[in-house]
């Protein structure tokens, strides 16, 4: 076995936290071995994504895994299922899709921000554009039952409402992420909330939309 | 999530509630998680030895036990369906509540943040949220006994279209069947969250000096087992969100046309039952190695520290256990061979599933070679440990026969798989578990477990299991059906009853060895001789803390980890191990 033998190099000085990750600031991998990878050893490190945002990209790869998990089903009975009956896109898709990208739009000018009124002005309005999205879905779900299209209808429409409900599920708990964080920033005057969380919910707001993007393409497009 | 800049630091807690039940406390968390797997496994083996008492002495009645399963035991002897229900429940709690609980949740929750030199996990309110959710999932489980109709008859894997046609389809296919996919779901729900703060913590808490490579092959495992979590659990709660609208919500996903069952024409149509062969099996068998993982590690970490030796190829071990992991997801259809698989894909699941045998025999030649010239210390844990590599050898060897498409034909669903998978997914799972305990007992509860009663319950439970695992082999080569509660109708089943008498003498054996662990444990608890920080002379970062360690694990020490995990017999040092904290040696080339 080797014996590390140079004494390790201590930092001087970084934060334990690493709430704010520096990127290419200083502390570069210059770790006690050679072996220190990446994330290197825990002296220096200069891409180490903070908790919270490492945490939302793995929560967002198990959710993608569920969605492939859908997906493989949706497949397979759109090629082997004898009473498969594609249903057209209902118009009023279209007006959610534009309200969901119109929330992604308002999110992100909230990120951009400076000023503190601003942002909770943007927040509010991403808010309120993700509960109108919602309820346009539910909106959607109305008008199509009134058609007599129903869950147990046909592969295509039950795969329809099961899509559009858990990606409804998913939203509703970005809206109340996002509520929260409004409301957290209308309370406390004059400060805005902590960025990190406003960064870690905007990932997972706009990876939502890209979904909703994806389930729509598949549903009504792919052939 | 409300923490604020320190995710991990808390204060410690002061009222009883915060400290020992709805508690953030990872060591805590760990415990609650051990204890439930605890409740779980003796409920299981309860289930099995009630099992093997139908399956030895079919004719045989027992009214003691109607009067404790009135429904199940009429006149004394139990009926098919209650069979099926233990069956049922037998594998469900085995599976997720011991196999999946214990060693990730119960083990890597206790020692991964220690090991690593961090003051928790990552996210601690979330920690406790994945019990928490987990203890529900469970609640949900047991409550499936007491609903009308009883327990699902489906099997473990709840296969459809019996799983998705409700009580016309038998007891237990009702309610029962309802709350059994809630709890799943749940347990999909409780298990992403912890596999989310497993890696999250290994990836960002190491504290100074622990690179990845620095490692204890434990906390290898448990993040590669995490992966596998984080990955595989989301489909299994897809699949059982289709499975309970097809129950609930009328729709087709899993029933196909034209099924006529108990007398009564399906309206449904169209669905696909092989679909959820697919979906379960691409989480059941990453699920496999989510059971096993854990336990290779628990081998890799007891084996060098009582042989006193270095592991031998830390590096090697490494990339077996990722390989191990991400072969682990190509490799599904091989639990699909019978059910109508193409030829061809049949061929490249059954290449893959050959190609795992690589790294498996990677990792045991590794722990022969680690035991190699070692100065063995047989402590009850290092043969625990010995017997996992046994038990993974014997149990992982016939593995090869079920991964060719021809020999697995003629083996499907005879007892050659049961008695595969128990060996190796079952058995060797629970001896790296009981490894586990023993070793790391004293680190959890301050206390010693008494040594002999545990060698005792070593090797009755070794030889008990061996007695009643390889007869199984044998009778499956011979055409014994699983899932049966009696096989008294077929003629060529008959001389093999001598075989299910020894088997489930052999269980009852086993099963009263536990109560020799139960009692060491409780014992241990209360009454076993104190443990210092380092009773094994081990080198991980658990061992340079209190027993058991404070609140926040090294009382506000910052580690500074400067040595590898498994540095024994170091020439020029002072000791035969160095700690992974000991000041670099200034010695040797």
């Amino acid at each position: 076995m080797p014996v590390a033998i140079a004494p390790p190099e201590v930092e001087p000085d970084t934060e334990r936290q690493g709430h704010v990750p520096e990127p290419g600031g200083p502390g570069g991998g210059s770790g006690s071995d050679g072996e220190s990878g990446r994330w290197g050893d825990g002296g220096g490190r200069r891409l180490r994504p903070d908790n919270y945002q490492l945490g939302m990209w793995l929560a967002l790869a198990s959710i993608s895994m569920m969605f492939i998990g859908f997906s493989s089903a949706y497949i397979l009975g759109q090629g082997t299922n004898s009473q498969w009956r594609a249903m057209a896109a209902p118009p009023l898709v279209w007006i959610n899709t534009g309200i969901l990208l119109a929330s992604s739009l308002s999110l992100e000018l909230a990120r951009r921000a400076v000023a503190s009124t601003e942002l909770k002005r943007w927040m509010t309005l991403t808010c309120l554009l993700g509960a109108a999205f919602l309820v346009g879905q539910l909106w959607l779900w109305e008008t199509l039952t009134r058609q007599g299209i129903y869950l147990s209808g046909n592969p295509h429409s039950s795969f329809f409402y099961l899509l559009t409900g858990v990606h409804g599920v998913h939203l509703l708990g970005g809206v109340a992420g996002l509520a929260t964080l409004t409301a957290r920033a209308w309370c406390s005057a004059g400060r805005v909330p902590a960025r990190a969380s406003l960064n870690v919910t905007a990932l997972y707001w706009h990876f939502m939309d890209g979904l909703w993007i994806y389930l729509l393409v598949m549903l009504f497009f792919w052939r | 999530m409300s923490d604020s800049a320190h995710p991990a630091v808390h204060p410690a807690p002061t009222t009883f509630i915060r400290k020992w039940v709805f508690s953030t406390d990872h060591k805590i968390i760990g415990i609650q998680y051990y204890f439930l797997a605890l409740i779980a496994v003796f409920t299981g083996l309860a289930l099995s030895v009630l099992m093997r008492l139908r399956l030895a002495w079919p004719a045989e009645s027992w009214p003691w036990l109607e009067t404790i399963f009135p429904v199940g035991f009429e006149g004394g002897v139990m009926s098919p369906e209650f069979y099926l229900a233990m069956l049922t429940m037998h594998g469900t709690i085995m599976v997720f509540f011991v196999l999946t609980t214990a060693p990730q949740g119960g083990f890597g929750n206790y020692f991964l943040p220690i090991q690593i030199g961090a003051h928790d996990m990552a996210f601690p309110v979330l920690n406790m949220l994945s019990f928490w959710v987990t203890f529900l999932s469970m609640g949900v489980m047991f409550a499936a006994f007491f609903v009308a109709g009883g327990a699902p008859i489906s099997g473990w894997t709840a296969y459809a279209p019996l799983s998705a046609l409700g009580e016309v389809a038998g007891p237990g296919l009702g309610s029962g069947q309802d709350l059994w996919i809630i709890s799943i779901a749940l347990f999909c729900i409780a298990s992403l969250l912890g596999a989310l703060n497993f890696i999250t913590t290994v990836l960002n808490m190491r504290t100074k000096g622990m690179s990845l490579m620095k490692m204890p092959l434990t906390v290898w495992t448990w993040f590669t087992t995490a992966i596998l979590a984080l990955l595989s659990f989301p489909v299994l709660l897809a699949a059982g969100i289709l499975l309970l609208l097809d129950r609930l919500g009328g729709t087709s996903f899993f029933i196909p046309a034209g099924l006529v069952v108990s007398d009564t024409v399906i309206e449904n149509s169209g669905g696909s039952p092989i679909l959820w062969q697919h979906l379960f099996w691409f989480f059941g068998h990453p699920e496999v190695y989510i059971a096993i993982l854990p336990g290779m590690g628990v081998a890799s970490q007891l084996l060098s520290t009582f042989a006193r030796k270095p592991i031998f190829g830390y590096h090697a071990m490494v990339i077996a256990v990722f390989a191990i992991g991400m072969l682990g997801f190509f490799v599904w259809g091989h639990h699909m061979f019978v059910s109508g698989l193409s030829p061809f894909s049949a061929l490249v699941f059954s290449i893959l599933t050959l190609a795992i045998g690589v790294p498996s025999a990677i990792k045991t030649f590794n722990w022969l070679g680690t035991l190699w010239g070692g100065k063995i210390r047989f402590t009850t844990a290092m043969l625990f440990a010995i017997g996992f590599v046994s038990l993974f050898v014997s149990g992982g060897i016939t593995g090869l026969f079920l991964g060719q498409t021809s020999v697995d034909v003629q083996l499907h669903d005879t007892y050659f798989p049961v008695a595969h998978f128990h060996m190796i997914m079952g058995v060797a799972a629970i001896f790296g578990i009981f490894g586990a305990t023993y070793y790391w007992f004293p680190k959890m509860f301050g206390r010693m477990l008494h040594e002999g009663l545990g060698k005792l319950h070593f090797w009755l439970t070794f030889a008990g299991v061996n007695a009643i695992f390889i007869p199984m082999h044998l009778m499956g080569i011979m055409g014994q059906l699983r899932r049966y509660a009696e096989s008294t109708e077929f003629k060529f089943m008959e001389p093999l009853q001598p075989y299910q008498e020894f088997v489930t003498i052999a269980a009852f054996v086993t099963a009263a060895a536990q109560l020799l662990f139960l009692v060491n444990f409780c014992w241990g608890m209360f009454k076993g001789r104190k443990a210092g920080e380092n009773p094994w002379e081990a080198t991980t970062l658990e061992w340079i803390t209190a027993s058991p360690p404070p609140h926040d694990n090294f009382g506000g020490r910052e580690l500074v980890v400067n040595h590898g995990a498994y540095e024994y017999g170091v020439p020029g040092a002072p000791r035969d191990y160095v700690m992974q904290t000991d000041p670099p040696l200034e010695t040797t080339k």
